[in-house]
């Protein structure tokens, strides 16, 4: 029982995982929080559901697909919506990030319907299957295996590429990065990109794991990932691993417990319950007020 | 009468001691100058006098009441006005308004007066508190750009605006925090002559300041830090013939223009 | 009344959404503290009005009042912790403070859970369009005399500069939180005849696009403008009307004004923040320039 939500929880906790790591990378290289990457993930969802739906895709070919798709998307709404503010106050791209969170959203809307989508049931044949006593489906270690590869592979551009090491840089002083050469708008547009793929496969998996894909999906996803990021430390790459997944176990105990229609509320009590009493979050770092 | 004491404060940041049991006081009605190389502490001793960073250890007393780790407008409260370093205008605002909310505690009317501008108290306190920033204004030559937002005026005179912020008011001591920089020759000395006027009207000054020229020319007393710690104190006179002060200063690559 | 009801609906429309603009202008505009969850405040003044008047059966205004002091208490309330949080964070724990309401009101039985609730008709002979074009006179009123006031000057400091507000004097977290329950009084009087206008509310309709609807009337008639509030508010709020076809794209307009606006007119439509001040200033300039040639 206790493995058994344990599972379940890894599982959701993964895929927000995934999503908080967009969050975190760009909040830790130009102190924004992209409003708009849970439509990111949205839109991915949408790419991995045509490509898997209507072409016949393999689910990974499409979630390949529905990356490279986000990856362009993410570079594009960095800029032509951020950009140009990158200058102004924080309050303005904030409010910016909203109003490209709003437009992605409802031009999915109206491009797709109001009403939620499935994936084909073909896309990913699901099998019940027991480990240790406890039922998991081969969908859930699908998920936790695709998102423990993808992260090893972030922790591998981060840490041992040229480019890595760059955006390590920038995210420590943004200014001296720039001082030192380092081309910052690439590295900018590196991160959004990195961060929008793997929103976009989260998108994916989580269409394949509820069934559902609507034009709605980015904003509550998207907000809970942010809880997640927040809880793990806004900028710590481990930490928004980690904050994903105790969302996740949180979250799937709190419905085991009977609390199911509390649900969506658990996240923002544990992001309101950070914020006040530990704002640089479980791995983050404390900042100095500057005068 | 000693109207600010330090005694023994002390303040780290991680690892670094950025000010190191410094101990002075401040008496009623002088100009006291706080010098040093880049780094020595002094803005930060500053920031710990109204507040917004609180000691690691050591005590701060204004009039013999505990200062050291109270709220920023505390300071204020009890009558010290400051400037800053890097100028910080409320920046949108016409001058006048820069001027008008540094009057904030000559006034006491909060929501209440807001929702009801037509009581007679509240239009004559508000008639009270733009007849007092105007004369503010005054003080600092500015009055004829009071309609001006305040970032369109000139670095010096920016500086002179928040000069006349803080005066607004109307401190027991004021803090000035390189007032003279950026300023030419000519603003410097008006500087000079406005600084002794504010001082012959009451208010006691301590100054952060770089120049020389402007220290030697206006401090009655100066106290030199190097590295966080208070390596001399005095006249003028003693504190430019002091060796030590000499060698903080050479040694340094000699920032200043002694 | 002499007025068609379909203008009148339109106007009640635009009514409440100054009510609601000129609110969060005060906490966003004035004060510079982003709330993305205003809706929140909205929804406790229509939940609480609206239990008021089909329990109690008290007057209206009283009902409009007391709905209005509802949101304010649980803003001051909520205020103190969270005010002390800064920009983005803020915006973020305003969310997600809105999101746990919107939870609470789903789960309560006396709110009807997500069945939401039935208002009946206001226990009042003025017509209600009346009272909420009176009440978006009186808060817009009320909003401008703040600008001016020793009040929103500190407000006004807050937001420029919050070390430069503290060294005047200014408490900034009691007039953080004063300025927030004053926005949420505002936003609850809103919900409250918003509640007795439609006759029917549900929790779900408080949600986060409530906030982005305020939101975007304020930043298109420019932060911080009483008069741009007003402006934002009744653009938004005939737009969907005047343009039919814009029904379902709205949100998409919203969207891309946001952007546009952010990155091409970030002080708004209206551009200057105050006509008055800006009168003032041509004024200055005007008899600076003729001393200069004199």
């Amino acid at each position: 029982m206790f493995l058994q939500q344990l599972i379940n929880g890894v599982a959701l906790g993964s895929t927000y995982a995934l999503i908080a790591l967009g969050y975190t990378m760009v909040y830790g290289i130009i102190a924004l929080i992209n409003f708009a990457h849970g439509e990111i993930f949205m839109a991915g969802a949408f790419v991995g559901l045509l490509l898997a739906g209507v072409f016949k895709l393999n689910l990974f070919l499409a979630m390949a697909g529905a990356m490279v798709f986000s990856m362009a998307l993410g570079v594009g709404v960095e800029f032509i919506a951020y950009r140009p503010l990158r200058n102004s106050s924080r309050l303005s791209a904030l409010i910016s990030a909203i109003g490209v969170s709003l437009f992605l959203s409802t031009l999915a809307m109206l491009l797709f319907g109001a009403n939620a989508r499935g994936f084909p049931a073909n896309a990913f044949p699901s099998r019940q299957i027991q480990i240790l006593g406890a039922e998991v489906s081969t969908l859930q270690l699908l998920i936790i295996a695709t998102s423990a590869c993808l992260m090893l592979a972030l922790e591998l551009i981060v840490k041992r590429t040229r480019t890595g090491k760059a955006m390590r840089a920038a995210s420590e002083d943004y200014t001296a990065a720039a001082l030192m050469g380092i081309n910052v708008n690439f590295i900018v547009s590196f991160t959004f990109a990195l961060g929008s793929a793997l929103a976009a496969a989260g998108g994916v998996l989580v269409g394949v794991l509820f069934n559902s894909v609507s034009f709605n999906m980015g904003l509550n996803a998207g907000i809970k990932a942010f809880a997640a990021a927040v809880l793990g430390g806004i900028g710590s790459i481990p930490g928004a691993v980690l904050g994903g997944l105790l969302l996740g176990i949180t979250e799937v105990t709190g419905v085991a417990l009977g609390y199911s229609s509390w649900r969506d509320a658990i996240a923002f009590v544990i992001l309101v319950l950070v914020l006040l009493v530990r704002p640089s979050g479980l791995l983050g770092q404390k900042m100095q007020k500057k005068v | 009468m000693a109207l600010l004491e330090l005694d023994n404060v002390t303040i780290r940041f991680g690892g670094l001691t950025a000010v190191d049991g410094v101990s002075f006081t401040v008496q009623q009605g002088e100009i006291l100058a706080l010098i040093g190389p880049n780094g020595a502490g002094k803005s930060t001793l500053f920031n710990m006098v109204t507040g917004i960073y609180r000691p690691t250890s050591g005590q701060i007393r204004f009039r013999g009441m505990r200062l050291a780790g109270s709220a920023p407008h505390r300071a204020a409260l009890c009558g010290i006005g400051r400037t800053f370093q890097n100028i910080r205008l409320f920046q949108s605002q016409s001058v006048l308004h820069n001027v008008l909310t540094g009057a904030h505690l000559r006034g006491r009317w909060g929501l209440t007066g807001a929702l009801l501008p037509f009581l007679p108290a509240v239009q004559r306190e508000e008639g009270r508190l733009l007849e007092h920033a105007v004369h503010c204004l005054g003080r600092v030559n500015l009055a004829t750009k009071a309609y001006e937002a305040a970032g369109s005026l000139s670095y010096g005179e920016q500086r002179r605006l928040e000069i006349a912020r803080a005066l607004a008011l109307s401190p027991a001591l004021l803090l000035l925090d390189e007032p003279a920089a950026g300023m030419n020759p000519n603003e410097k000395q008006t500087l000079l002559e406005m600084v002794r006027a504010i001082r012959d009207s009451g208010i006691t000054v301590l100054l952060v300041e770089h120049d020389m020229r402007f220290v030697m020319g206006i401090s009655d007393r100066i106290v030199v830090l190097d590295h966080g710690v208070a390596i001399a104190e005095g006249v003028p006179d003693e504190v430019r013939t002091n060796p030590q002060v000499i060698a903080a200063y050479l040694g340094t690559g000699g920032d200043g223009h002694a | 009344m002499l007025i068609d009801p379909y203008i009148q609906q339109i106007l009640v429309t635009i009514g409440i959404g100054i009510i609601l603009a000129q609110g969060l202008n005060i906490i966003t505009g004035l004060t510079g503290q982003l709330s993305l969850g205003h809706a929140a405040f909205m929804s406790i003044g229509a939940f609480s009005g609206a239990l008021l008047t089909i329990k109690a059966g008290l007057p209206f205004p009283l009902v409009v009042l007391a709905g209005g002091m509802t949101a304010a208490v649980a803003a001051v309330l909520v205020g103190w912790p969270i005010l002390r949080l800064t920009g983005d964070y803020l915006a973020i724990c305003t969310l997600g403070f809105a999101e746990i309401v919107k939870v609470v009101f789903l789960n309560l039985d006396i709110t009807n859970r997500a069945f939401g609730l039935t208002v009946p008709p206001p226990a009042t002979s003025v017509p209600l369009p009346l009272t909420v074009l009176a009440s978006a006179l009186l808060v817009s009123l009320a909003s401008q005399s703040i600008r001016c006031s020793r009040f929103g000057r500190a407000l006004m400091a807050i937001r420029d500069d919050e070390i430069a507000a503290a060294a005047a004097g200014i408490d900034v977290a009691r007039h953080k939180v004063r300025a927030f329950g004053v926005s949420a009084f505002m936003a609850g009087v809103g919900g409250c005849l918003y509640a007795h206008v439609l006759g029917y509310i549900n929790p779900s309709d408080f949600g986060f696009l409530k906030s982005v609807d305020m939101l975007a009337m304020v930043v298109l008639g420019g932060l911080g403008s009483v008069p741009g509030a007003v402006l934002g508010a009744a653009f938004l709020g005939a737009a969907p009307e005047l343009l039919r076809f814009m029904a379902s794209y709205r949100m998409l307009v919203y969207g891309a004004m946001l952007v546009a606006l952010m990155v091409f007119r970030p002080d708004g439509l209206l551009g200057g923040i105050n006509l008055w001040d800006f009168a003032l200033r041509r004024l200055g300039r005007t008899s600076q320039r003729t001393r200069g040639e004199n």
